[in-house]
């Protein structure tokens, strides 16, 4: 079974493409940022240069490394991804499994909880939150952003568990005395286990879309900068008036490139989990 | 039915009465000192002048009473329409200050939305199971539902608007032009307009085709699919079945969207400077106008509830099920 699933895998360009899109943009976020000798706010070139062999990317009106900037903005945009994604993950299966296993009038709460939330536009709220706090860092905003971004996942959540946990296997290790986090943990979990890395994948990115949004309407982390930041800055110092294409296009393209890519993912192991989808 | 919209309207009363305990509570309950954040802003160095504006302030968010009244304070002028009065735009009340914007915020909203729907479905429904469009259109359409909203506006005001010089960038009408109906002010309303609709429609476009392309495929696969293929039924047909049956999940899609997309509208509005919503909400950041801020926030959840009634009434209107009290969650 194990190896049918990676005979497809390795077999689905879409995964591959995918993740290998993913996996190019994580190293250069994580590894970039140590072979640059400055920091990415420094004054080190001359100011409003085009692309050139010492600046890959360009510098901003004030002199700064693009390319540098790019670098570390990607480790912001994976770290606000990823930890917003897995907080947004575990409260959407929590709120899911407990509302789809248990029923009844816990389930009526939590289902009420999740429809106000859901209805509550994330960025909105996320806005005013963010708005009073002094100073933001990536964690804080991903925190935010995980307690927001939550809903659609335990709904999606409790539906599969609600067709789950009526089967002969639940009904057994209900009967043979064994407790409820632990047939969650163990009968119901692992049964729907691509659904829920497929849902992972899904709230990384919108976490993505969602902190690059902050940024840039001014609302990013105040101690680092994001690629969300940099669009901010550049749209901030007309870098659209001065013709600064290096300034904007990198930015946002890193963006678009990996959430595309996670979403081209999310769709091949899709079709590799489903044996339905695949092209024929 | 009406146990269907009795708890549709119980939900989104709850929302509300969230919404506005939030925004009560931010201010009071969050590190910092929105207060200190007002008087540093304003730069005023004589102690006793500090001192006064401190107690003003201090009073405008009623901070000196009981927590409890503060609460039911802020509930009643709410009901009387009151948020306060903008800082940004001293001394026009915060009200008046988002009604002047709204229709500006709708006018690229909704049609981009409707329209971007309708089309988004119509084509992905059309680009399922036919090979070349599939693998040409569905890598385009996987792009731009990745697009920052932003990010697709600039390049947008850059190619059209600085590089073609066709568009322009900035506001929703020339300068030198005072809103009225004559047809120079119309027109230049209309092209200041075409740029951000574009940009969220664009956006807005990929998702849904995509959406729909993979609800297609679902619905082929069906059983009632099968049944009528081996009856020999055509397959327009066959699709137009599918496409009734893939359309349900694009309603609810729609209403589960509607956060995302008003973000979008925002995020945009602020790249083309459109005096709508996302404008003031930048101005009201940068001006520290929190009163502004949250006025805003309480419109947008407004509207955002409102809107998902409609869906609800829609949805009732496309599927037979709710309508007969045969189940058929929305």
């Amino acid at each position: 079974m194990r190896n049918e699933a990676l005979h497809f895998a390795l077999r689905n360009r879409k995964l591959v493409v995918g993740t290998v899109v993913v996996a190019v943009f994580l190293v250069a976020g994580v590894v970039g940022p140590m072979t640059i000798d400055h920091k990415p706010a420094d004054y080190v070139g001359p100011a409003m240069a085009p692309p050139s062999g010492e600046f890959w990317f360009g510098t901003t009106t004030f002199g700064q490394d693009v390319f540098a900037q790019f670098l570390y903005g990607l480790r912001s945009t994976f770290l606000v991804g990823v930890l917003g994604g897995v907080l947004a993950s575990v409260v959407g299966m929590v709120v899911g499994f407990v509302a789809g296993y248990r029923g009844g009038w816990v389930d009526e709460l939590l289902t009420m909880v999740t429809n106000i939330v859901l209805v509550l536009p994330a960025l909105v709220v996320l806005l005013i939150v963010n708005a009073y706090l002094g100073v933001r860092s990536v964690g804080v905003q991903a925190l935010f952003i995980g307690l927001t971004s939550w809903p659609w996942a335990a709904r999606a959540i409790r539906a599969q568990t609600f067709s789950l946990r009526s089967r002969d296997f639940v009904d057994l290790a209900r009967l043979s005395g064994v407790r409820t986090p632990k047939i969650i943990l163990r009968e119901i979990a692992p049964n729907m286990s691509s659904y829920l890395f497929l849902t992972f994948i899904l709230l990384f990115g919108s976490a993505i879309l969602i902190a690059a949004s902050l940024d840039f309407i001014g609302l990013g982390p105040t101690d680092s900068v994001s690629l969300g930041l940099m669009l901010n800055n550049a749209a901030r110092w007309s870098a659209l008036q001065l013709g600064m294409w290096w300034w904007f296009v990198p930015p946002g393209a890193g963006i678009t490139a990996i959430v595309g890519a996670l979403y081209v993912m999310n769709v091949g192991l899709d079709e590799v989990f489903n044996p339905k989808l695949r092209e024929m | 039915m009406r146990r269907y919209f009795g708890r549709k309207l119980l939900v989104y009363g709850l929302t509300f009465f969230v919404a506005v305990t939030v925004n009560w509570m931010i201010p009071r309950f969050m590190p910092g000192d929105p207060v200190q954040s007002m008087l540093s802003r304003a730069n005023v160095a004589q102690p006793a002048a500090v001192e006064a504006m401190r107690a003003h302030y201090t009073a405008m968010f009623g901070f000196d009473l009981p927590l409890w009244r503060q609460y039911l304070n802020f509930w009643g002028s709410l009901l009387r329409g009151d948020l306060g009065i903008s800082i940004w735009l001293f001394p026009t009340p915060v009200t008046d200050v988002i009604v002047r914007a709204v229709p500006y915020t709708l006018g690229l909203l909704i049609p981009s939305i409707l329209l971007s729907w309708v089309a988004g479905n119509r084509f992905g429904a059309f680009a399922a199971r036919r090979k070349w469009l599939d693998n040409t259109v569905l890598p385009l359409g996987y792009v731009l539902t990745a697009t920052p909203y932003m990010w697709l506006a600039i390049l947008l005001a850059w190619a059209f608007g600085i590089i073609a010089g066709i568009f322009p960038v900035a506001g929703a009408y020339g300068y030198d032009l005072q809103p009225s109906w004559s047809g120079e002010f119309l027109g230049s309303l209309a092209q200041h307009w075409f740029l951000p609709f574009a940009s969220l429609f664009l956006v807005a476009f990929g998702g849904w085709a995509i959406g729909m392309r993979n609800m297609i495929i679902y619905e082929l696969e069906a059983d009632y699919v099968n049944y009528l293929r081996a009856l020999g039924a055509p397959m327009r047909l066959v699709r137009r079945y599918a496409f009734r049956n893939a359309i349900l999940p694009q309603v609810t899609g729609l209403a589960l969207q509607l956060g995302v997309l008003v973000a979008g509208a925002l995020v945009t509005e602020i790249v083309f400077s459109y005096p709508g919503l996302g404008h003031l909400i930048l101005q009201a950041i940068q001006n520290q106008d929190f009163f502004l801020l949250q006025g805003t926030f309480l419109f947008v959840v407004v509207g955002v509830l409102i809107a998902n009634f409609v869906i609800d009434i829609a949805y009732v209107l496309v599927d037979p099920r709710t309508r007969t009290g045969m189940g058929g969650t929305a």
